[in-house]
């Protein structure tokens, strides 16, 4: 009955794949060590450091796998806290409407009027900067009100469906109606709205650590790695470019996966 | 007639008024728009009731007040059955598109939670024998089965905790010609199969005339004419029943 799967979804399917196994190789191997000092200074790509080596001699490639890594693994929790945190708001807005409704949806109006760089500043200053998982918890917390409000839509127009009246005249508690009858279809919006959250996410480390407020040394994210690169575009203009094409390889293939899923729903729709 | 009058009932509605509300915050306050305007009438145990309109006039809002999905500020609905159920028109939203069909009909009976497995496969299979659905599509998505076949599924779904009184809105409007006769035959023959009494809404007064016994004519929200149907049908009082009957011909 399954049909056949489009081409945005295989394609990114492939090219996310290949990073996650390469990524997950990196946690345990890498050809050298990522910290290690002693591969001599700016060295071109070569057979032996395939990314090259940057101004303290270590190996751009170990780098750059340990890097992902760190990116990937801060972007998951940070989708992860928004999309549980954002469904369960939208859920429960969406669903029951009300005082609750009205305020939350202010709430989260206050949340989005402020540029989501400065709120992270503000939740880093407050938390502590220098800690991967302050970085995860501001990216986190500015992610929730996107995910609220999608989520909150798709639960408000699932809640006048019949099935769900039906549902509710059979006796259904709301919670039986919101996880079994409702989330399953709300799903199909959220899956997309996962994958562009978490390129957000990337891109968002990724301008944190830019701007000196994300990890810090020894964690290495691409970001961070990208503004060290920053100080030596002539020297070793190879160390930006990998870095920036990683970031880009990991965005463009989890992006098409986001473009997949929404083919996918607009044919059944 | 006093006959029939002696019979049980299975749904008094007493001097009901109700409508809507906009604006305001959080559902309070706010325009009060009243849709239906002091509504009397009853439903008799075994009766196939019609209730014919024009669109707009308050017929499914009458349908949500009887099921309790929107309080009247007026009057009382009184139940003599326990949980009615309802069949909508939209075949396509009254089913869950995640789900199979013998899901959909078997989810009542674990919100009743009174049957173990075994009891409710059995139950699941005689009702969808009885709403003829074929075998093979038991185990089908919505989207994949047709309109006709939706129906059946919603209407096993309905019935399938043994309600007593139906409510039918407009349930074959979205159908074609052929299938609408089935599902009409299919409503009879369950209607005297498992001893229901339908409320069946429609502006098809062609539809009405072959299936109900009884009919209510409704206009912008007040009932103007009741009785049989071939009191209604044959010597109807009202202007506005007369202008119905007119442009169904």
């Amino acid at each position: 009955m399954k049909k056949k799967m489009n081409r945005y979804l295989v394609v990114g399917l492939i090219i996310t794949g290949i990073i996650l196994a390469i990524t997950l190789i990196g946690v345990f191997w890498t050809p050298y060590s990522p910290t290690a000092m002693k591969y001599g200074r700016f060295q071109p790509p070569s057979p032996s450091h395939i990314f090259g080596t940057d101004n303290f001699g270590r190996d751009i490639f170990s780098r750059v796998l340990k890097g992902t890594g760190t990116t990937l693994s801060i972007a998951l929790a940070t989708v992860a806290i928004g999309a549980v945190a954002g469904t369960t708001i939208g859920a429960v807005t969406g669903y029951f409407g009300g005082v609750i409704d009205e305020l939350l949806m202010r709430l989260n109006d206050v949340l989005t009027a402020f540029p989501s760089i400065l709120l992270a500043l503000l939740i880093i200053s407050l938390v502590g900067p220098g800690k991967k998982y302050n970085v995860v918890l501001a990216l986190g917390l500015i992610f929730i009100p996107s995910f609220a409000r999608v989520t909150r839509t798709a639960f408000a127009s699932l809640r006048d469906m019949n099935y769900i009246t039906s549902a509710r005249l059979m006796g259904a508690g709301s919670g039986r109606i919101l996880f079994v009858h409702m989330l399953p279809n709300v799903l199909r919006i959220l899956l997309p709205a996962i994958t562009i959250g978490f390129n957000n996410a990337v891109l968002a480390e990724a301008s944190m650590s830019f701007l000196g407020i994300g990890v810090t040394p020894p964690d290495a994210s691409l970001g961070y790695m990208l503004s060290e690169a920053q100080g030596m575009l002539k020297a070793g203009p190879w160390y930006a470019i990998f870095t920036g094409l990683s970031i880009i390889l990991l965005v463009f293939g989890v992006g098409l996966i986001g473009e997949g899923l929404q083919a996918e729903n607009r044919e059944v729709v | 007639m006093s006959q029939q009058e002696d019979k049980k009932l299975v749904l008094e509605v007493k001097n009901v008024s109700a409508g809507y509300r906009d604006g305001g915050f959080a559902g309070h306050g706010g325009t009060y728009h009243e849709v239906l305007h002091d509504v009397s009438f009853n439903v008799r145990h075994g009766e196939i009731l019609g209730l014919v309109g024009e669109s707009g006039t308050g017929k499914s809002t009458l349908a949500r007040v009887i099921l309790g999905l929107l309080k009247p500020e007026q009057g009382e609905v009184i139940h003599y059955t326990p949980r009615p159920q309802i069949i909508f028109q939209d075949p396509y939203s009254s089913l869950n598109p995640t789900y199979s069909a013998w899901w959909s009909v078997e989810e009542p009976l674990r919100i009743f939670g009174k049957y173990d497995e075994k009891e409710r496969k059995r139950r699941v299979g005689d009702m969808l024998r009885k709403v003829e659905l074929p075998e093979e599509c038991y185990e089908a998505k919505p989207e994949e089965l047709s309109g006709g076949q939706r129906q059946r599924v919603s209407i096993a779904a309905a019935l399938i905790r043994r309600p007593r009184f139906i409510i039918a809105d407009e349930p074959v409007s979205a159908l074609d010609v052929t299938i609408q006769a089935q599902i009409l035959k299919l409503l009879r023959s369950l209607r005297d199969e498992l001893d229901l009494s339908y409320l069946f809404i429609s502006h098809d007064l062609n539809v009405v005339y072959q299936l109900c016994d009884r009919v209510l004519v409704m206009k912008a929200g007040r009932i103007v004419e009741q009785g049989t149907i071939e009191e209604v049908y044959n010597h109807p009082k009202e202007d506005y029943t007369k202008r119905l009957l007119e442009a169904s011909k």
